[in-house]
């Protein structure tokens, strides 16, 4: 089946079975690899990305419910590495590993999108992901961080993404 | 003659200590050879793991895998520390799979101190190959990166090319070599006034032979040591870029699902593939070590046609094996006595006869999964001539090794690509390459390149597991409440065998041991036995002090008198964590001290325990002397994460067997812990002067038996098996 999907602002054109997750699409048939396998059943947030802005786990997302959203990756959270998470993340030396931290990052994202100054509780409420290095610490003090940098610009352009123009 | 597996080692040891002198001498022929499998123009080995360029670019090969440890960033930082090297200019590049690179020190790893332990029987099954290439070892694991290959290896090895560089300008210049200041990349003769960089000189500098003795810097002069230099491996990871086994995409690539065979021992009996090969893109269906696999264009049609294989599997005998069966059996074992002296000491039996006071407990801990985040993959493309590998493996060579095995391939035409690791913890080791002969196996068998992924039910259900542990402990208590005798008795695989030791001075132990006969396979997990045992040895312990009216600090600080080195590191952990001070009701704080890797770490653990929602752990407070300390705010990480890692395993893991084999599937029925369950985490650093300690694995021990302490101090209600979700607690 041929499915239209739209991802980092840009319009694709797929040739996938109709239960395909998006997970599998976004990594194999455009190459979009920093986004991760992890189980398979949206429970470690591996795979999160962003639909129409909400943080969702890719490895339930069939292709044909994706056609039409907006959808965000990894790749498009800033042309380069400079999103004030990215470079929270930097700063706070978060990743081990690294496998997990494209679906942390995006998750983040999300967050502070719909709320631009959380709580711990918070934090805990929206980031369930799952690390096994054990990341979590650095990833909340990353966070904070982000929120630090991100508000002397209350504009926040700079967390806009890139699609949706 | 027969040579026995320890002669082998115990040689192969020696050998490895000649060979880390032999590592910075390496010769003009092994420079040229690492130049012709890992060099570009303009480029100069200065010794297999240094290329130094024309514009004085640094470039250090380091020989292990980096997943998440920090070793990509730490080892060259002590090559460069000794090298004088400007950090700006210093760049990594992980060395290919080839024995030019390996880590000739490895084995000291483990032997240090101590017995050669068991875990390198194994090792000669690897090395069935050839048993000369017992010490064709790059392995990332034990421990072993920094203590080994940094101490002896990237050190000797940046000083020798600092010799080698100096050198070439006392000739160029025509000037003594001793006149030569080097620092910051620049060599300089103040005299005279010149001034010449790394790149000018790379080229004579790699045609000299390095000195036979070498002098290191004190550590008083480190300027790049000890300093948290930011990863080279992070800015990549914010941006989705590294690449990791499960991303490798060449040409023409095919990808395939496995149908392992559920039962352990078991096998294929009989299979009817039609149904699977009449689905659109499947392309074949092949069967491998482990089962049966399905290869199509795209992995989520493998995936679903694995559901249309009809398969007749054997169990090997073990259907009707469970969990409680195999507990059943080693506390058999252990009251049928059959057991193994490992360690002992005194009378230990006399003294419990004549004892006062006894106290007898059994304990036991489950099998635990990796469940590293990445699952296991393999991604090899076998040809007649040929063969590549692209896999996350903690041991290149040993994969390579496995890939000939397989293949019937000579090693040397086998390329083991070297890609970043989503976590190996143990997995991903030399003794549980399982995946890799399965991805090779799947291979060989067509034209093109397959990528095997392991569905996360597959890589629960087919792991090599943290083994189950039983142990009977007893001690004797003096008049005054002093244990005068320990004893130990466990089945299960344990390794390396000190885990099972005690630091106390109880002047009567006695620990013996039984191998469990269990169908289930196993492997090296974080820490290997030392998290079963440390969960024994230092909840008993609180037993002990209990029963004789001691507090559990205090009795350990009194029985650890002549090891002020421990008493230092408890000392901090207690008083960080305000030992003694009143909590309200409802929260406990429990200790333990873990010696491993050649690291001391103890920590406190501080718990709320609820009568509905069972535990929380509300804060761990971590000392640790890891001998000098070569990257702060890594090493912090790496504690981080081995504590977090404990408490996933304590508060709700476990491996079952039912029917012979594993009842869990994924994440929701072998839970981790997540953001909202994380104590607060504070790491106390106790250097003591010390060799470097291992890092990635020593906060994991402690972790068990603090939680356990806690609870106890906070209800009376001692556990004596993990986890704790089991009791009903988490």
């Amino acid at each position: 089946m041929s499915y239209e999907i739209r991802v980092n602002g840009q319009t694709a054109r797929v040739d996938v079975a109709s239960d395909t997750p998006l997970l599998w699409v976004l990594r194999d048939e455009l190459g979009l690899k920093g986004t991760k396998y992890g189980c398979g059943i949206a429970e470690c947030g591996a795979c999160t990305v962003l639909v129409d802005g909400k943080p969702t786990r890719s490895c339930r997302l069939q292709i044909r419910r994706a056609e039409g959203a907006e959808i965000e990756t990894i790749e498009s959270l800033s042309p380069d590495g400079t999103h004030p998470l990215q470079l929270a993340w930097v700063a706070e030396q978060v990743p081990q590993c690294g496998y997990c931290q494209s679906g942390m990052l995006m998750t983040s994202a999300a967050l502070l999108r719909a709320n631009p100054s959380p709580s711990d509780a918070d934090i805990d409420t929206a980031v369930t992901n799952i690390c096994r290095c054990g990341t979590y610490p650095r990833v909340r003090a990353a966070i904070h961080r982000a929120v630090g940098e991100m508000t002397p610009t209350p504009t926040g352009s700079d967390d806009q993404g890139t699609t949706g123009s | 003659m027969k040579i026995t597996r320890r002669q082998v080692l115990v040689s192969g040891a020696a050998v490895g200590g000649g060979l880390v002198l032999g590592a910075f001498m390496v010769d003009g022929d092994v420079r040229k050879q690492a130049r012709k499998i890992h060099g570009e123009d303009g480029e100069f080995f200065l010794h297999t793991w240094i290329r130094v360029a024309n514009d004085g670019t640094v470039t250090v090969l380091v020989p292990h895998s980096e997943m998440g440890q920090g070793v990509h960033t730490s080892l060259p930082m002590m090559l460069a520390e000794e090298m004088d090297a400007d950090w700006e200019k210093v760049r990594m590049e992980q060395a290919p799979a080839h024995p030019t690179f390996a880590n000739p020190s490895l084995p000291r790893g483990f032997i240090l101190p101590g017995d050669v332990p068991g875990l390198f029987n194994d090792m000669v099954d690897y090395a069935t190959l050839k048993t000369a290439q017992l010490m064709n070892l790059q392995l990332t694991g034990g421990s072993t990166s920094l203590r080994y290959t940094g101490r002896y290896g990237m050190r000797q090895a940046g000083a020798a090319a600092r010799w080698m560089l100096a050198k070439a300008a006392s000739k160029r210049w025509q000037v003594p070599q001793a006149e030569i200041e080097v620092a910051q990349s620049i060599l300089s003769h103040p005299a005279t006034g010149k001034e010449l960089g790394f790149g000018d000189l790379a080229a004579e500098a790699s045609t000299l032979d390095p000195p036979n003795k070498l002098e290191l810097k004190s550590p008083a002069d480190y300027s790049i040591v000890g300093q948290s230099k930011p990863r080279f491996d992070i800015p990549d990871k914010v941006v989705g870029k590294p690449v990791y086994g499960i991303d490798v995409e060449p040409e023409g690539l095919r990808y395939a699902a496995v149908a392992h065979i559920p039962v352990f021992g078991g096998a294929v009996r009989s299979y009817d593939a039609s149904k699977a090969l009449a689905e659109p893109g499947v392309e074949t269906v092949v069967e491998v070590e482990g089962g049966l696999a399905v290869i199509a264009d795209k992995y989520w049609t493998a995936q679903k046609a694995l559901r249309a294989l009809e398969i007749d599997w054997d169990d090997a005998g073990n259907g009707e094996v469970s969990s409680e069966d195999i507990l059943r059996r080693q506390v058999a074992d252990i009251e049928g006595g059959e057991l193994d002296v490992d360690r002992e000491e005194g009378d230990a039996e006399g003294a419990l006869a004549a004892a006062a006071n006894r106290v007898e407990a059994t304990y036991s801990v489950p099998y635990l999964a990796h469940a590293a985040m990445e699952p296991l993959n393999c991604t090899a493309w076998v040809r007649p001539d040929g063969c590549d590998v692209w896999a996350g493996v903690q041991n290149l060579l040993a994969a390579r090794a496995q890939a000939a095995d397989v293949t019937g391939l000579d090693p040397d035409t086998i390329n083991v690509h070297p890609v970043m690791l989503g976590g190996g913890f143990g997995r991903r080791g030399m003794f549980s390459l399982d995946y890799i002969r399965q991805g090779v196996d799947i291979a060989r068998q067509v034209p093109y390149p397959v990528k095997m992924i392991w569905s996360r039910e597959d890589d629960m259900r087919h792991d090599a597991y943290r083994p189950a542990i039983t142990a009977r402990l007893t001690a004797a208590l003096d008049d005054s409440g002093s244990p005068s005798a320990w004893l130990n008795d466990h089945i299960g695989k344990n390794e390396p065998s000190e885990a099972a030791h005690i630091p106390y001075a109880i002047a009567n132990t006695r620990i013996r041991y039984g191998e469990d006969q269990t169908h289930v396979p196993f492997g090296t997990w974080r820490s290997v036995a030392h998290s079963q045992h440390a969960f024994f040895t230092e909840s008993f312990f609180d037993e002990v002090a209990t029963a004789g009216g001691r507090d559990p600090y205090e009795l350990r600080r009194e029985l650890l008198a002549d090891r002020p080195d421990m008493v230092a590191v408890l000392d901090a952990a207690a008083n960080s964590a305000g030992w003694g001070s009143p909590l309200p009701e409802g929260r406990g704080r429990g200790i333990a001290i873990v010696e491993s890797f050649g690291s001391i770490v103890a920590e406190v653990a501080e718990v709320t325990v609820d009568p509905e929602s069972g535990v929380k752990v509300d804060r761990i407070v971590c000392a640790a002397d890891t001998g000098e300390v070569i990257h702060p705010d890594g090493l912090a990480a790496q504690l981080e994460s081995g504590i977090i890692f404990a408490l996933s395993a304590t508060l709700y893991g476990e491996i079952t067997i039912k029917n012979g084999r594993v009842v869990e599937r994924n994440f929701p029925d072998y839970p981790m812990m997540k953001m909202a369950d994380t104590p607060v985490i504070e790491t106390v650093l106790v250097p003591s002067g010390r060799p470097i300690g291992g890092a990635g694995e020593v906060a994991t021990p402690p972790v068990a038996p603090a939680v356990a302490n806690a609870l106890f101090a906070a209800t009376g209600r001692r556990v004596r098996e993990l986890p704790l979700r089991k009791a009903g607690l988490a």
